[in-house]
């Protein structure tokens, strides 16, 4: 196995971008990723994309031919495929580009995320999210996303002192970060306050515990670590690429409050990097609603169950916290285009290690980790970078 | 959800038919003709369940797809039945009055419906049952 390095990233700013269609969202975060790689399209030799629903969003399907096509590279046919595991699309789609580079398969290859989300309607959406639980025994029975993690905090906060107030913080955490994230949907800073007197979605969560819906694209590229400075003078090395699987209901999972596929894929990521949770300098944790960051940071290995909440209150996965979680603002701040959250971590991670995340940087960052989930745990990826 | 599609599990929905493996005595539901413990030396049957059971967790769905909306705020939970699997359902009470531990019992009901002319689904909700 070859040794793997992220050469070119890019992002479009997220948010609902009436403007732009699903093609003009790739085309512009490719194109920033190959000119920040100083490629140009004759040196790509493959291509993934991380796409959940374009079925559903607009209709679309075999998005790997188009993309490919739209971003001028028909003609030279090089293999294009697209990943798809719900929200998890981008993070899969991502470590397929490793595992192609690291084979020897590949030289260069892009992996992207995109999702067009705003071409339907609220209920639509919220339908088309619901596929990434069980339909026929969740779905079919009026469960919906932010139900399912509703239920996860109801049993959560009746086993552990988890209270509504450092659940709120969560909230507030990441968008003092996204309001330092020049691509985040939301760049304002909130307070307690505003989470606790929104609107209740699926009880305990209100909508400022909810990630929004979201239009937007990502893509970086990667290389054999070896050839890496041939393209830039700042490689990012890929130290782990795992992922892990577990039961599509969240009802057939051994315990509610906990992602086993994020304890797995966590503990294989850091057997592989050689490292231990306690030298991750920043993560980038899948916080498609507020109890779903407080599990992640337990599950990962940050701390014991039942104390991230309290970490959270504290500051200690704040900016200037010992482990910053979610500087780009995370799924809630940042935004949700769910095929394109994988990828966006990756991009944040990558900008925070080269050093050029401005007013959100993290002085010093040497190692930073991502983690991104599909549906309420059934597919979890975990990525270890380290300069 | 299309007629065929929903048809076909109408003993799972209507009913409550699952199955059992009579090796291991572990129950199905939604029923499984592979017992993943036993494997091949496993022995999968049919089993109607009781469809009494206990609330796992719960929340009250305020915003829910189009299929659902006239039915906000409605509880939801997961439900442990007496046998041993986990379902999601619906709480048919004040939502508010759910609680953990709560014991509660099949009902057959409206689930949703496809638009006014489209068909409309049955299923299994749940009562309170103390």
């Amino acid at each position: 196995m070859r040794d793997v390095a992220v050469i070119g990233i890019g992002c479009t700013p997220f948010g609902e971008k009436w403007g732009s269609s699903f093609r003009d969202l790739f085309v512009e975060a490719g194109t920033l990723a190959l000119d920040d790689a100083n490629l140009s399209g004759e040196d790509i030799d493959a291509m993934y994309v991380g796409n959940m629903s374009a079925g559903r969003f607009i209709e679309q399907e075999h998005i790997g031919a188009l993309i490919a096509d739209y971003s001028g590279l028909s003609t030279r046919h090089i293999p294009s495929t697209r990943v798809e595991a719900a929200c998890a699309s981008g993070g899969l789609s991502f470590r397929q580009a490793v595992i192609a580079v690291a084979s020897g398969m590949e030289d260069i290859v892009v992996a992207a995320g995109v999702e067009k989300m705003t071409d339907v309607g609220t209920g639509a959406s919220v339908d088309a999210l619901a596929g990434a639980a069980d339909r026929e025994w969740e779905g079919f029975v009026g469960a919906t996303f932010p139900g399912l993690y509703a239920m996860i905090a109801t049993d959560y906060m009746s086993r552990y002192p988890l209270t509504r107030e450092q659940l709120a913080q969560v909230a507030v955490k990441n968008h003092y970060n996204g309001a330092r994230n020049p691509i985040a949907q939301f760049q304002q800073e909130i307070t307690i306050d505003t989470v606790l007197k929104s609107s209740l979605v699926a009880d305990p969560l209100r909508l400022f515990d909810c990630s929004p819906i979201t239009d937007g694209a990502a893509a970086v590229i990667v290389a054999p670590f070896d050839r890496a400075r041939e393209f830039t003078d700042t490689p990012v090395r890929v130290l782990a690429s795992e992922q892990a699987s577990d039961t599509i209901t969240l009802h057939d999972r051994r315990d509610i409050s906990t992602l086993d596929a994020s304890v797995t894929a966590g503990q294989r990521a850091f057997k592989t990097a050689r490292i231990t949770p306690k030298e991750i300098d920043l993560v980038e944790v899948h916080d498609c609603f507020t109890i779903a960051e407080i599990c992640a940071i337990e599950d990962l290995g940050f701390c014991k169950k039942g104390e991230a909440g309290m970490l959270t209150m504290e500051g200690v996965t704040a900016l200037n916290g010992d482990l910053p979680v979610n500087t780009s603002g995370g799924l809630k701040a940042c935004g949700h285009p769910v095929g394109a959250t994988g990828i966006k971590q990756v991009y944040e991670i990558v900008t925070q290690l080269r050093g050029d995340a401005k007013g959100r940087q993290i002085d010093g960052a040497k190692i930073g980790m991502t983690h991104n989930v599909g549906g309420t745990g059934a597919t979890v990826a975990v990525h270890i970078f380290g300069v | 959800m299309s007629v065929a599609r929903f048809w076909r599990k109408i003993p799972q929905r209507y009913n409550l038919i699952g199955t059992v493996c009579k090796t291991c005595g572990r129950h199905f539901f939604p029923p499984r003709s592979f017992c993943p413990d036993c494997r091949r030396s496993g022995n999968v049957v049919e089993y109607k369940f009781k469809g009494t059971g206990t609330v796992v967790t719960h929340t009250i769905i305020r915003t829910a797809s189009d299929q659902f909306e006239d039915l906000t705020p409605y509880a939801l939970a997961i439900v442990q039945l007496d046998e041993g699997p986990r379902i999601t359902a619906q709480i048919v009470c004040t939502p508010e009055d759910v609680k953990i531990g709560m014991r509660v019992k099949g009902t057959f009901r409206r689930i949703a419906a496809d638009g006014a002319s489209g068909v409309i689904y049955y299923g299994t909700k749940y009562v309170p049952d103390e």
